[in-house]
């Protein structure tokens, strides 16, 4: 079963142009940064706000399409919406949220019976919402969602008013229920860790435009653009030219060797913060800078660099260093770091 | 002692409510779902106008509207012999409408706090527009609801000027807690002016109380 949205929707001055396809083989992520429009690209998928333009299609069968005057409202599409905090109903128990989605009236005590004891809510099933832990508000969602089976489902950050020594065990258990899911599924987020530990591929939105599918994979090391390789969590990026098969950086003086093809039309490079290392002066994509501020981190350091040839305002070169190899560097001034050719993320 | 007033007022006041509950939410409901636009602001200055007006304007309206001078109770009259002013049910149409401002602004102010992802949730399982509005976002809100139903009662219990126009005072018939204390007082009998006075502070007094109890509920969540 595949989902395709190929919509634009235009709100005050902001335009959203996202061209997406999610079906077998993983989770789909709308990585974007808050205010790029996912949540309104989402809301377009599950009918609860109409596009100006495009077509939405699941399993074949249109949902949308503006040419053909065709919008089937939210309750009829079989899209299951997860939102940050659950959207729980406050004044219901867990044993009657989870009834409010089963469709027979006639059926539904012994339905949401049956969801209870799936989603090992039993013990909570005459709780208010604000009674539960967060495991079983997630839990209370998810069984909720399935009792009204969805033929996909759309995540609009649903960890992201979750505290982090919470966050994982809840994100285990959502990604173990996705695990579980059969259909398509889009699951919007800013955090890139919680794309690459649940989706298998990405697609980027920046400011409204969705950029081409990759896989999560692919992300981390070729992310193509500026914006998802901002996104893929890299902190170096600076403006490049092709010098043959090296990337020349002007406001460094540094000539940087590549292990892939440099594309014709690249104009920046990115450079991972944990990627630059510690190096020997004669090694490959090796040079020397001046240390211009070290910051502690939890478990590692973070050491803020000026390469030697770099002109008067230049960006600084940001590397995240173990804290134990920091302190046994020599010298702590200057230092000579490289950056593996196949860690050069090229740019355009 | 003459209860007809007392009971006469209730009987209206709970018609004016049981109609006014419904028009009240389902305005508020139309309102709080458009757009911000000129549509919205003229919509609910109009919905708000009777709580400002004068009640002799409203009842010099239903007059226009419904009396035996003119065109529709004229014809009520000369088809069915049914006069349509000047009976309790015509004091309960001006009470509903002095008291209906009441219940539609606590309604939309509630309304408004609502939290729309429940009903987007609710709309993407499945559930229709009616049922998401009584099942979840009028139990929600129940407090304002209640509120505001408690407001427009005690309103409609002692409104005076559209209802002794639309419904005269005829004793036994059409006399109210207001117009009795008012036909007390013209005619020199303090006594019974002074306790239709006391009845009508005891009963808004218990009707505020309520409202205030359910505000501070609401507040609570």
């Amino acid at each position: 079963m595949k989902l395709r949205v190929d919509i634009v929707k235009i709100v005050g001055n902001f335009r959203l142009d996202v061209q997406l396809e999610a079906g077998e083989g993983g989770a789909l992520a709308l990585l974007g940064a808050s205010g790029s429009g996912k949540s309104t690209a989402l809301r377009c998928i599950a009918g609860l706000t109409e596009p100006d333009e495009g077509r939405i299609m699941l399993d074949g069968e249109p949902l949308f399409d503006s040419f053909r005057h065709i919008n089937v409202p939210a309750r009829k599409r079989r899209i299951g919406l997860l939102l940050p905090g659950y959207a729980l109903f406050p004044h219901l128990t867990v044993r009657r949220n989870i009834a409010a989605a089963v469709e027979s009236r006639a059926d539904r005590e012994r339905v949401a019976e049956d969801f209870l004891r799936r989603f090992r809510l039993t013990e909570a099933a005459d709780k208010k919402p604000r009674q539960l832990s967060e495991l079983e508000r997630q839990r209370t969602a998810l069984a909720r969602l399935s009792a009204s089976h969805p033929s996909a489902l759309i995540l609009d950050e649903p960890l992201s008013t979750l505290d982090s020594f919470l966050k994982s065990g809840v994100e285990q258990e959502l990604s173990d229920f996705l695990d579980g899911f059969d259909g398509p599924v889009v699951w919007a987020s800013h955090d890139r860790g919680e794309v690459y530990r649940n989706c298998s591929y990405v697609c980027v939105l920046e400011n409204g435009a969705s950029q081409e599918i990759i896989s999560a994979e692919r992300l981390l090391n070729h992310p193509g653009t500026e914006g998802a390789a901002r996104l893929s969590g890299c902190k170096n990026i600076i403006g490049a030219i092709p010098r043959h098969n090296a990337v020349f950086i002007p406001e460094w003086g540094v000539t940087l060797r590549s292990a892939y093809p440099i594309p014709p039309l690249l104009n920046r490079v990115g450079i991972r913060a944990h990627q630059v290392r510690i190096s020997e002066p004669a090694l490959v994509n090796a040079f020397e800078a001046a240390v211009e501020q070290v910051i502690e981190d939890v478990s590692s350091t973070i050491v803020l660099l000026r390469p030697s040839g770099a002109a008067e305002n230049a960006p600084l070169l940001r590397m995240e260093i173990d804290s134990a190899t920091w302190r046994t560097t020599p010298d702590q001034r200057h230092v000579t770091v490289a950056i593996g050719p196949q860690d050069v993320l090229l740019l355009q | 002692m003459d209860w007809f007033p007392l009971l006469n007022s209730l009987r209206i006041a709970c018609l004016s409510t049981f109609l006014v509950f419904f028009a009240g939410l389902f305005a508020a409901r139309w309102v709080t779902r458009l757009s911000p636009s000129p549509l919205k602001y003229v919509s609910d200055a109009f919905l708000t106008l009777t709580l400002v007006l004068p009640p002799p304007v409203i009842g010099w309206l239903i007059l226009r509207c419904i009396g035996p001078g003119h065109m529709f109770g004229r014809w009520m009259w000369q088809l069915f012999r049914v006069r349509l002013v000047m009976t309790w049910q015509s004091a309960a149409l001006a009470s509903a409408l002095v008291s209906f401002p009441l219940m539609y602004r606590t309604a939309r102010t509630a309304f408004q706090r609502f939290d729309s992802g429940l009903s987007d949730v609710a709309r993407t399982l499945g559930r229709s527009e009616m049922w998401i509005f009584w099942n979840i976002q009028v139990p929600i809100c129940r407090y304002g609801v209640i509120s505001g139903t408690v407001l427009a009662f005690a309103r409609a219990l002692g409104e005076y000027g559209a209802t002794s126009m639309a419904a005269g005072y005829i004793p036994a018939r059409t006399a109210t807690v207001s117009t009795a204390l008012y036909q007390c007082w013209s005619g020199g009998n303090e006594e019974g002016a002074l306790f239709w006075v006391m009845l009508s502070v005891l009963l808004s007094g218990v009707c505020l109380i309520a409202v205030s109890v359910l505000e501070e509920r609401q507040e609570g969540g």
